[in-house]
Formats: structure tokens, sequence, C-alpha cells
């Protein structure tokens, strides 16, 4: 019964980011659902994969609201679920504008194992990442993020900007962080022709992203910084595959990190439920 | 496991089942086509550059199926989320105020922006709502 009501699937046709977020919200009613995963080997370390369960819902034009659950699992050590985090996006404009401002809010309950790495912010560096799961998953993190997220569309393009502000809810001080993204379509007409591989359905770009320190220390100093082209194939059944290779830019970060992801949408879920409700009771 | 965790265990998932729940409530977008008052005049005034070609509209229609179809039906006809496009409003509306509309969307209302898509894209799917006007 879920199967043939979920089948007509829509686009995303969003930007190739990983870390980068735009101004572009979830549409009303459209869940999407995706597997993101990112695998990278510190210095001293073993290799690691650390994956997110991402489930993405538009709830107006304007909020956008997302949970991931996270986990990880680290070669000769072992396999555990990390933590989830809960996040709301808001678009305090209601058109289109030269520069785009949404508002972040983000709540993360995680153990210090985990690795997912979904931003990079104060001093996290690759040296964090050498310590025993059975030892790291000992310390919570529940933390209080907020971005400021700037992003611009001009003639196919986008760029955007986020300033991450991240305070663990115990003693510690505020940590920065940046992501900045550009990327555009490899083809900005669309084909008369139905097609699965068509140039347009590919969007490339770059993003960078790193920590910018503390509120008691603030700068580049000790931070680690990574430079990722991405790549996304948007497929017209719903499916959008990404990779993205990452470069450490500094002695602090991951000489090269690798993120892929398979997301898929499911549009108007509440509709779909509000008549299967009505089907069953 | 602490007070906090309990808490946020509790109260994440009721959070999330209320904006399901309140996703329920998007007004019908635009069908009165009051947004019209809100369009600009240089952008009513805009040119489609792909007016009256073959390709646009079947490039459109694809674009339709894929981005539009899902709130406004595959015929463009409605549905319970978003109003029928074979209308008066878009048959009136000039080509700019449309490109306007996909561009803007009516976030209050439930239209989304569709300003993720490039400027090329977005005329192909004005073009093909033009083109079912007449049938």
């Amino acid at each position: 019964m879920l199967v043939p009501t979920f089948a007509a699937a829509i686009w995303a046709a969003d930007a190739p980011y990983f870390v980068t977020y735009t101004h572009h919200m979830e549409e009303p009613g459209t869940l999407e659902v995706a597997i993101e995963n990112l695998t990278g080997r510190p210095q001293a370390g073993e290799r690691f994969l650390g994956s997110l369960l991402e489930v993405e819902y538009g709830v107006k034009g304007w909020w956008s609201t997302e949970f991931y659950f996270s986990g990880q699992s680290t070669r000769n050590d072992s396999t555990l679920f990390t933590g989830y985090r809960w996040e709301n996006r808001f678009r305090p404009l209601m058109g289109e504008h030269w520069i785009n401002p949404v508002l972040y809010v983000e709540f993360a309950d995680l153990n210090g194992a985990d690795k997912t790495m979904k931003e990079v912010v104060g001093f996290d560096s690759q040296f964090d990442q050498n310590t025993r799961n059975a030892e790291a998953r000992v310390e919570k993190k529940r933390e209080i993020e907020t971005k400021l997220i700037l992003s611009s569309n001009f003639k196919g393009w986008n760029l955007a900007e986020n300033v991450i502000a991240e305070k663990n809810l115990s003693n510690a001080p505020w940590e920065f962080g940046y992501a900045v993204g550009v990327s555009r379509p490899l083809a900005l007409k669309a084909s008369p022709r139905a097609c699965r591989m068509c140039i347009e359905n590919v969007r490339a770009g770059v993003e960078f992203y790193g920590g910018l320190g503390t509120r008691h220390r603030f700068g580049l100093g000790d931070t680690s910084h990574y430079v990722a082209p991405t790549v996304a194939l948007e497929l017209p059944s719903g499916t959008t595959f990404q990779i993205s290779p990452g470069f450490g830019m500094t002695s602090a970060s991951h000489g090269f990190l690798l993120r892929f992801a398979v997301a898929y949408e499911l549009p108007g879920l509440a509709r779909h439920l509000r008549r299967l409700w009505r089907t069953y009771r | 496991m602490g007070t906090c965790l309990r808490f946020s265990l509790a109260v994440l998932p009721a959070a999330f089942i209320l904006c399901l729940a309140s996703a329920g409530t998007h007004n019908k977008t635009g069908v009165s086509g009051a947004w019209l008052k809100n369009v600009p005049l240089y952008a009513g005034a805009r040119t489609n550059p792909y007016a009256q070609d073959e390709d646009a509209v079947a490039a459109g229609a694809k674009l339709f199926q894929r981005h539009c179809s899902s709130c406004h039906g595959k015929d463009a006809n409605g549905t319970g989320r978003a109003p029928t496009l074979n209308s008066f409003t878009v048959k009136n509306a000039s080509p700019g105020a449309l490109f306007w509309l996909l561009r803007n969307g009516l976030l209050r209302r439930g239209m989304p922006s569709w300003s993720r898509l490039p400027d090329e894209q977005r005329w192909q799917i004005v073009t093909y709502l033009q083109s079912i006007q007449d049938r």
C-alpha cells in the first residue's frame, strides 16, 4: 500500500553540498530521507566510517525541520550509535533577494565518538579521532548550534556562506566555524528528451569549511580547514547521488576525507498519511 | 540516563509529529491571483526568450512533471494541495509575472520558491504553462 502511495517522487535540484547550507528549503509536505557517509583516516589512527541517517521535512515554505541519527564504525575498534541532532531552518524574508538569509538552530545530543563531521568548528582536529571508541563515547556533548546562512543564485550559480556558532551546554566556550560553497548545474537549459543521464541532472561545485577557534581564542591558528569538490546526480526517479572528496589544508586537518550520500524524496507525505488514516480508521 | 536526555527523547518526537500535522494547514496557492499585485512592473514586463519554442514546451513539460505535478497534478488541473494552473489567472498573467512567481514562490501560502532552478529552466516551465492554456 505504501509503495505506490509514495511512488511519485520529485527532484530535489538542490546544491550538491555536504557541509554548506543554502537558502533552499524542503518543499512543504515533502519528506527527504538520506544516508550520508564519511570515511577518513587520522595520521595516527584507524580508518573510520561515520554515517548519518537524515530525515528532512518541509513544514512550511519558510520552515524546514530535520533529524539526523548518527553512528560510526572504526577499524580494529567498534561500531556504535553516537547520537542525534534536530535542526530547524527559517527563512525570515519571503521573497527572493540578491542575498537570502536563513536562520538555523540545532540541538545535538552526541557522544565524543561521533565522527560524522557535519560541521567543523573551534579547534576540531584529526587528532580528536585517535581516541578509542570505548573511551571517547563516555564524553557527552549536548550542544546548541546556530548558523547564519547567506545564499544567492545568479545565472545558474549558487553561492552560499555559513557562519557557525556552537555552544556545548556544559561549561565550554562558544566555538566558531564557517562553510562556503559555490555550485552550478552542468547545463542550464533542460533537454526536451526524457533522459536519466542528461547533463542538466548533474550539479558540480566546491566547498570550503573549517574552524575559527573559540570565544577565548578566535582565529585560524591550530584550526582545521578543508576544500572539497562535490558532484551530485539527480535521477528523475527522485533519487540523488552525491560524492565529495575533501582535502585538508592544515596540519590539524585530515589529509583526505571522502563523503558520499544517497537521498530520496517523498512528496505530499502529510496528504498521504491523512489519506491512510481516513482509509483505516 | 540523565533527566535532560529523557526529556529530549520525549519532547523531540512529539514536536516532529506536531510539525507533520501542521503541514496540513497550507492554504491553497494563488487561486485568486492576488499575488499578481505583488509583481513589480519591470518583472511583469520581461519577455520569454523561449516563447513559441516547441523544444521549450517539451522541456517545460518534463520539468513540470518533475517539480510541480506532485502538488498541481500531472495535467496541471490541481490537487488538494495546490490549485489548477489551467485557469483564468495563469492564462492572463504575463510570462514575466509567471517567471517572477516561480522565482519567488508564495512561501506563506505553501508555494515554494524555485530559484534553485536556472532562469532557463524556469522560462521553459513558463512556456509549457502558457502552451496548455488553450487546450
